[in-house]
């Protein structure tokens, strides 16, 4: 539905998005062009002491491009989105077929389980696994050992494997409902009667699902697993909390925690507003589809 | 799909199904559970799975420790300001969107949806730069500044939704009736989006609540930490030895308002899929 044009020379809507727009261009839009600027700049050992940067063209991109401490970082980072993306869309939608043939009941169960690990906050979800994979008074370890393996005092944050592996648990827990949750709801909306029909003419239960289930639910299935990559990309939280509790921070950064330390701890203000210009381009590469798809709804709309 | 399940099936479901809520249950179980033992109790070898007789020392120890009221001040302020401000500025900019043409309307849309795709970490040089340059940092303004553009783009979003849920019918009728555009506006249409309001004002409130990326690199100073900030810095603290039962108390303290506040939107949650989702 197009608003109809109300006082189409009226001032009044403008003056509407006006708060927004300033509260938008002040925290977003001029951090985004002054960013541009500092990843020119140099902050060096000079600039510690009080003088000002100095301009150096491309260098810091030069640096991070031709270096080799991006590289590493962004293979780890691509890779850690999509595998836990995978796992939780894997997860995810598996969990919402079943749900469909559970008993009312444990449905309903599951439902609630879900819904609080879902509201859990980040920070308080990474405590609680910290304490489930501590070393000393950790549940996961005493179990373990309980079992007959030798687990006693293991130290689960030390290797970079197994610390992306607890890292890789907190994240696909928390993000398992929401997928379930949304592909639960659009398989709800499958037209009974198509279902129907299609079992009248013979269709097995895996054709109904291709041929009847499957492309009525596609377009939520999409969006959902972009968001996954979206979200799945920018894990800071997670890792950094996880680092702090004793991990090795160089072989464990992704690409916040990296620029963070770039940044806020070196004090390295150029390079750090490199690798974050780095960051957001590979965000807009990867997320161009979804953009494309709300904006094509939206003129439908 | 309401279909008949075969009994082998359903069985196969419910038993995944019970598996799930156990991944699901056991860490908030054992969050809320060790907060009630004494750190004696609280050991690696054979822990107790269902301790009886708790007590609430640990959560005296919270209380006592004052940081932990600090923050909870800190944090209410910023995420309080942050509701009243988000929800007052997308409404605005929702009525504009959804009753209006204008020029620049388009842009604006476009905007709003990209931005809600850059991540936080892309821009938090900047902004600490831009803080630090203002005096802000470690400033409830500051961050509430940051937080107001953080979550204004799921908020015009979802409550434009709502504005469009009501009929323009509705005011037409009560301009018939002799209201001028804004009183129809204000009589009519406003009291039906309370509930927009109130669902909206929640996912803003979560968000801000939970949100550590932004107020770890804007308040640094010890004394303005927000309660994420405080809990990850509490719980690295490991000098006096590492007093997990506090911990979880704080834990639990820091969860309880988004469990209540999350029930209240659950069912929102879903459907407002493609209204920008939301993630904690």
């Amino acid at each position: 539905m197009p608003p109809p044009a109300v006082r189409r020379r009226s001032l009044l809507p403008l003056g509407l998005v006006l708060p927004a727009s300033l509260a938008l261009g002040l925290a977003l839009g001029y951090p985004l062009v002054r960013q541009v600027v500092l990843s020119l700049q140099e902050f060096g050992l000079a600039q510690q002491f009080g003088q000002p940067p100095t301009w150096i063209g491309l260098g810091n991109y030069r640096e991070l491009l031709g270096g080799d401490d991006l590289w590493p970082v962004v293979r780890r980072t691509v890779v850690f989105c999509f595998a836990n993306a995978a796992l939780t869309f894997g997860i995810g939608v598996g969990l919402a077929l079943l749900m469909a043939r559970m008993s009312r009941v444990v449905r309903v169960a599951t439902q609630v389980g879900l819904l609080l690990a879902w509201a859990m906050p980040v920070v308080a979800a990474m405590t609680v696994f910290q304490f489930l994979f501590d070393r000393d008074y950790g549940v996961v370890n005493a179990a373990l050992t309980g079992l007959g393996l030798d687990y006693d005092g293991h130290n689960w944050l030390i290797e970079p494997w197994s610390f992306f592996m607890v890292a890789t648990i907190v994240v696909v827990w928390m993000s398992v409902p929401f997928v379930a949750f949304t592909v639960h709801a659009s398989l709800t909306q499958v037209p009974e009667d198509v279902v129907e029909a299609a079992e009248i003419d013979g269709a097995g239960a895996w054709q109904r699902f291709v041929h009847v289930v499957l492309p009525s639910i596609r377009p939520v299935l999409v969006v959902v697993a972009m968001l996954q990559v979206i979200w799945d990309l920018r894990v800071f939280t997670q890792i950094y909390s996880l680092q702090r509790a004793g991990g090795t921070t160089d072989e464990t950064h992704l690409l916040g925690t990296y620029i963070h330390a770039l940044g806020i701890k070196g004090g390295d203000f150029g390079m750090a507003s490199a690798a974050a210009m780095f960051m957001l381009a590979l965000t807009v590469v990867l997320t161009a589809p979804y953009i494309v798809m709300m904006i094509k709804q939206e003129r439908e709309h | 799909m309401a279909r008949r399940t075969p009994f082998v099936a359903r069985l196969g479901a419910d038993v995944v199904g019970l598996v799930v809520l156990l991944i699901c249950l056991f860490p908030v179980y054992w969050m809320v559970s060790r907060s009630f033992l004494p750190r004696n109790r609280i050991k690696g070898e054979s822990p107790e799975v269902v301790p009886l007789h708790g007590t609430l020392d640990n959560y005296r120890t919270v209380f006592d420790d004052g940081s932990f009221a600090k923050a909870l001040v800190t944090s209410l302020s910023v995420t309080l300001l942050t509701v009243v401000v988000a929800l007052l500025f997308a409404f605005l900019a929702a009525v504009a969107v959804s009753r209006f043409r204008f020029r620049g309307r388009w842009a604006f849309i476009a905007v709003l949806l990209v931005i809600q795709m850059i991540p936080a970490e892309a821009l938090f040089i900047s902004q600490y730069k831009m803080l630090d340059g203002m005096g802000l940092l470690n400033s409830v303004i500051g961050l509430t500044l940051v937080y107001v553009a953080a979550v204004l783009p799921f908020t015009v979003w979802t409550l434009r939704s709502f504005v469009e849920g009501v009929p323009r019918e509705l005011e037409e009728a009560a301009m018939i009736d002799g209201c001028s555009r804004p009183q129809a506006f204000f009589q009519v249409t406003f009291p039906l989006l309370a509930p927009g309001l109130i669902a909206t004002g929640v996912f803003a409130f979560i968000q801000a609540w939970n949100e550590f990326t932004l107020a770890v690199v804007a308040m640094t100073d010890p004394e303005k930490k927000t309660l994420p900030v405080w809990l990850v810095a509490f719980t690295d603290n490991r000098s006096k030895g590492v007093d997990w039962g506090a911990i979880m108390a704080s834990s639990t303290l820091i969860t309880i308002p988004v469990i209540v506040f999350f029930m209240i939107v659950q069912h929102r949650m879903v459907t407002g899929l493609t209204a920008g989702a939301v993630k904690g």
